[in-house]
């Protein structure tokens, strides 16, 4: 087979050179607007700053809930976005400041929200609940702990960042 | 492996004849550039549409970040155009295809017109073909605004004022397109919008896939 010589006929050669022509005008012409469209997925991710929310000395061991602002830019709209943690004092003198998002749909929980599951977080929608270090009750609808903030501490007061999520249990 | 999934469809659908119909046909030496190179005046028609779907696929992609607002469409323009990568040249085909295709379909219109090619049994054609003209005058008048700056906004205020010259109807005419009496603003936004991405290429389909038959079904016409 490779002895012979492989005869390229006019038909074929106009054929590959016109497909050749034809994919590389097509390539031309779609590769900016698909990367127009997957800028998004491309962005790096950003880690959001730390923003100063409550002294550390009015916190308690008991879970208290915290609201503070952020300026928020989503490409061509700039607004102030709230922000809201249940922050607490741990056993071991750390602090613990939750996101209040369910991990099961998104509504948001609060601490002892139902009368019936003192010392729990407790969603409304579809009665979640998390203990206090923000671990799910097994057997509810959510499916992992409460996302937990980038925390610091500078003179006394507690800043917080970007919620991160923790594993499913 | 293509081949393989093309006779697959082949086996149950018979797609062959169709597209054998479609791009398989011969080409009359006359209007062949191989054969006479001044047969490339044979060749605007074509361009043209190829114009027309670099437009339309430009168009596509661009609303994916354009807001027709008077608040935010400027703002939503400055942001592809700045900030997203590439959205600088996906608007710079839109924007410089926009005057391509008119120029193309101009020439295209010339040389049916000094080819007498309009003559009997093609009337009709030239007749669809001159609607597409004004469906294509009408997707540029439109896509103007859109960007919603200065030049737009003045340019659309002029176009507004000519429509009014439309002997008895002027008036409404000119509302029906501004959406307000006085104003040309928040509605005319909109309006100028739903027309350029819905009814103008809703309009634009119809008439082209009756132009396209239209020459399957009458062939070329013959040589001068
Ligand atoms: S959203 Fe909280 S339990 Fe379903």
């Amino acid at each position: 087979m490779s002895e012979k010589k492989q005869q390229v006929s006019r038909r074929q050669f106009l054929n590959y050179t016109l497909t050749g022509v034809g994919g590389f005008m097509a390539a031309g012409m779609l590769t900016p607007m698909i990367r127009m469209a997957v800028d998004p997925v491309l962005q790096p991710k950003k880690s959001g700053d730390l923003v100063a929310v409550v002294e550390v000395d009015k916190l308690t061991t008991e879970p208290q809930r915290f609201d503070w602002e952020i300026d928020q830019v989503d490409a061509w709209y700039e607004s102030k976005v709230t922000k809201t943690a249940w922050v607490f004092i741990q056993e071991d003198d750390s602090i613990l400041a939750l996101s209040p998002i369910c991990t099961h749909l998104g509504c948001t929980v609060s601490w002892e929200g139902n009368e019936e599951y003192p010392n729990q977080y407790y969603c409304p929608c579809h009665g979640g609940r998390y203990y206090k270090n923000g671990v799910n009750v097994p057997g509810l609808p959510p499916p992992a702990p409460l996302a937990v903030y980038d925390q610091d501490v500078k003179d006394g007061t507690l800043y917080l960042g970007k919620a991160i999520s923790r594993k499913g249990a | 492996m293509m081949q393989k999934i093309y006779d697959w469809v082949d086996e149950r659908m018979d797609i062959t004849p169709l597209w054998r119909d479609i791009a398989d046909h011969e080409v009359p030496e006359h209007v062949n550039p191989a054969h006479h190179f001044s047969a490339f005046v044979y060749c605007f028609g074509g361009l043209t549409f190829f114009v027309t779907v670099i437009q339309i696929l430009s168009g596509m992609f661009l609303t994916m970040y354009y807001v027709p607002d008077i608040e935010n469409a400027w703002k939503s323009v400055y942001y592809l155009q700045s900030e997203v990568a590439s959205g600088q040249i996906v608007r710079g085909m839109h924007h410089w295809g926009a005057s391509v295709v008119i120029v193309m379909l101009f020439l295209h219109t010339l040389r049916v017109f000094f080819q007498g090619a309009y003559k009997k049994p093609r009337e009709l054609n030239w007749i669809v073909g001159v609607l597409l003209f004004f469906v294509m005058l009408g997707l540029g008048f439109t896509g103007y605004l859109l960007p919603w700056d200065n030049k737009a906004y003045f340019a659309t205020q002029v176009g507004l004022q000519i429509a009014e010259t439309t002997p008895f109807i002027g008036d409404s005419v000119k509302i029906l397109l501004s959406g307000d009496a006085d104003i040309v603003g928040a509605q005319t936004l909109t309006r100028f919008f739903a027309i350029h991405v819905f009814f103008l290429p809703a309009a634009l389909f119809g008439l082209m896939a009756v132009h396209f038959i239209m020459i399957r079904k009458q062939g070329i016409s013959g040589p001068l």
